[in-house]
């Protein structure tokens, strides 16, 4: 199986798509084609992966967490620390990407809306590089649960602008960060940070972040000798669980897995589960499974990590769930946790929380797997922004 | 056959006059409110009025129309309480009712059942802010099975190939976005309205009407000597916020939409 997704006019089978106002689709159809330029543009690319190695830190290892593995007893547990890159999480590829993109648009000034900040951190790192002006929009509810990033952002020289509409959260970043793009199209450029949205930014995000499956691959072929037996990833948007997959959905005998925000719980109500709980749907530009009433309006997510506490998800994660070759599962708040205290302690490596939750999971399916089993988990932030969500969770104060 | 919105944009021209298109949030402060002042705003010379289905991420609308949402939302509006109150509307009022919304709560609706039930209940055409002819067909070949009238957005970006493929595929009208931005109130018309309108009518005889940032009787006037109609949206949805509760909420926005029409008539 040779993936060739998504189509010209941006669909995977029956997700994603281009359903914006009309003054973006002109736009849209001019950064495909600037994309699909740099794609084929040698110096473009030599630039990019050059960044890539000198400045984010490119390769990410592949870790072999040997005592995180064997306190659960069963399959070996391999990390692919993209919580080494530079700013702390994987969107830094994808950023990096983007805004020499944007530089080659000559357009000046980007905009980005973040959750838990780090796209929003690695935007505005990328400005500070390229000597662009950058805006970010940030729900106001985690402006204040992510403090430390907008601090980080402000330092780098990028103003953040705190969104008060709906949730206050992701979703209503995106809406306001797409009303700023609407207005000033001409001269700014949207460096959307999830593999979800309009046309291409499925696919371009997906592009950039493919580098972490790429490496993947040839680590483990040195390291196992052969392809791992599972992947797992965290997934709200989805970009990097997608970069993690995608190099990896033609060899059928590799496990793909990833792992929603069970919030609360399923049952509850409270979390951020759109492809166990969602129905599809259109928000933000493109065709996925979304949480939402019967008649259609979006509903809250709700999850302990920021960066997952979306009502969608990314459009190619729907069409290959449907297609059965990605399975998705949940994990709460609570496991989160669990996973974040284990990893920290047996381990020394402090997760995002987001990343959390595919530790987790992966935690329980090491258990049910034997020793001869391979699972690589996209370890795909670092969890110092979040110390102050663990301890108000566990219920004790810093400092 | 002929559909209303036709019949209502041949008989202006017959007559040289312009079609005032005033906007409401439908549910807000109540679909009751919202009935009361659509018979108002046929009364005091609105040619066609725009129903604005709420929904909870309206990202091509500025914060007037947001909040007008979330006000109608919270008072409990769904779609189809709304198609309940065009159909109670049409023993009150024979003016073409236009549906603007987002594809989400059409698509939860379910395109057929919806193109079917928006007709039965007396709404004459659709507006689907964010569904560019590319993503139209499904809900086009709906909409043109039950006879309801799927009218295309042009905007400001949009390229001389686009304005041809929206203006083929326009029933209705065509609507011109007349700037680059959310709905809203501004100051000026922008100075390229003139020549995107020019474009426009080099490809296409259908009506043409205005909207975004159109929020005075001047503006609308200017909006006159151009197309065939003017939408005038979070001006009126403004007054309706700041009137909501008060008696005089229907006379007020009544007499708003008059000073509207005012200069769309002959010979104004």
């Amino acid at each position: 199986m040779k993936p060739k997704l998504p189509d010209a006019r941006g669909h995977f089978g029956r997700f994603g798509g281009r359903f914006v106002p009309e003054t973006l689709m002109a736009p849209l159809i001019e950064l495909e084609r600037a994309w699909s330029a740099a794609k084929r543009d040698r110096p473009f690319q030599q630039r990019l992966a050059g960044l890539l190695r000198d400045y984010a830190g490119r390769p990410t290892p592949l870790y072999h967490a040997a005592r995180l593995s064997e306190q659960c007893g069963g399959a070996r547990i391999y990390l692919k620390r993209e919580d080494l890159c530079h700013t702390g999480a994987h969107k830094i590829n994808n950023v990096l990407g983007q805004a020499l993109l944007a530089a080659r648009m000559k357009k000046g000034r980007l905009i980005a809306e973040t959750g838990a900040g780090q796209h929003g951190v690695a935007t505005a790192t990328a400005a500070a590089l390229l000597g662009l002006e950058c805006d970010v929009y940030m729900g106001a509810e985690d402006v204040e649960r992510q403090a430390l990033n907008v601090f980080r952002m402000r330092l780098l020289g990028a103003r953040v602008i705190s969104v008060e509409s709906g949730s206050r959260t992701l979703k209503d970043a995106i809406n306001e960060a797409l009303r700023d793009w609407v207005t000033n199209v001409r001269t700014t450029y949207y460096l959307l940070g999830s593999a979800l949205g309009p046309h291409p930014y499925p696919m371009m995000v997906r592009d950039l972040h493919a580098v972490i499956g790429q490496e993947t691959r040839r680590q483990t072929r040195g390291v196992l000798r052969r392809l791992p037996d599972v992947l797992v990833a965290c997934v709200g948007g989805g970009s990097n669980a997608i970069g993690l997959f995608h190099p990896f959905i033609g060899d059928r005998r590799v496990r793909i897995i990833g792992v929603e925000p069970g919030g609360e719980g399923i049952a509850t109500g409270r979390h951020g589960a759109s492809m166990s709980a969602g129905a599809v749907g259109v928000l933000h530009g493109c065709m996925s499974y979304l949480l939402q009433s019967d008649d259609g309006q979006i509903a809250t997510a709700h999850s302990i990590s920021a960066g997952l506490d979306y009502p969608g998800v990314g459009p190619e994660h729907a069409y290959y769930r449907d297609a059965g070759r990605f399975e998705f599962v949940s994990i709460t708040d609570a496991e989160a946790l669990e996973g974040f205290e284990a990893l920290t302690r047996l381990e020394g490596i402090m997760p995002a929380l987001e990343s959390a939750h595919a530790v987790a999971y992966a935690m329980r399916l090491a258990k049910t797997l034997p020793r001869s089993k391979a699972i690589v988990v996209g370890l795909s932030g670092r969890g110092d922004k979040d110390v102050h969500v663990v301890a108000k969770a566990l219920g004790k104060a810093i400092g | 056959m002929t559909s209303r919105l036709d019949a209502t944009f041949a008989r202006l021209r017959d007559r040289g006059e312009r079609a005032l298109v005033p906007y409401f949030t439908a549910g807000d402060p109540s679909l009751a409110d919202t009935r009361r002042l659509v018979v108002e705003a046929a009364r005091r010379g609105a040619d066609v009025i725009e129903l604005g289905v709420p929904f909870s991420d309206p990202l091509a609308d500025g914060p007037v129309i947001q909040r007008a949402a979330m006000r109608a939302l919270a008072a409990g509006t769904t779609l189809p309480r709304l198609l309940e109150t065009v159909a109670a509307l049409r023993a009150e009022v024979s003016v073409p009712l236009v549906l603007l919304t987002y594809y989400n709560p059409v698509l939860a609706f379910g395109l057929a059942a919806f193109a079917r039930a928006a007709v039965r209940a007396g709404v004459d055409g659709v507006i689907v802010a964010d569904l560019p002819p590319e993503e139209a067909d499904p809900l086009a070949r709906e909409a043109e099975a039950a006879g309801l009238d799927l009218i295309h957005l042009v905007a400001p970006t949009s390229t001389p190939e686009r304005v041809r493929l929206i203006a083929r595929r326009s029933h209705g009208f065509i609507y011109v976005v007349a700037l680059t931005g959310v709905t809203g109130e501004r100051q000026e018309l922008p100075p390229d309205l003139a020549a995107q309108i020019r474009t426009l009518r080099r490809v296409t005889t259908k009506p043409v009407c205005v909207g975004f940032g159109i929020s005075t009787p001047a503006q609308v006037a200017a909006v006159g000597g151009l197309a065939d109609g003017a939408v005038v949206g979070s001006a009126i949805v403004r007054l309706v916020e700041e009137r909501a509760g008060s008696p005089s909420l229907v006379d007020d926005v009544g007499a708003f939409i008059a000073e509207l029409k005012a200069p769309l008539r002959k010979g104004a």
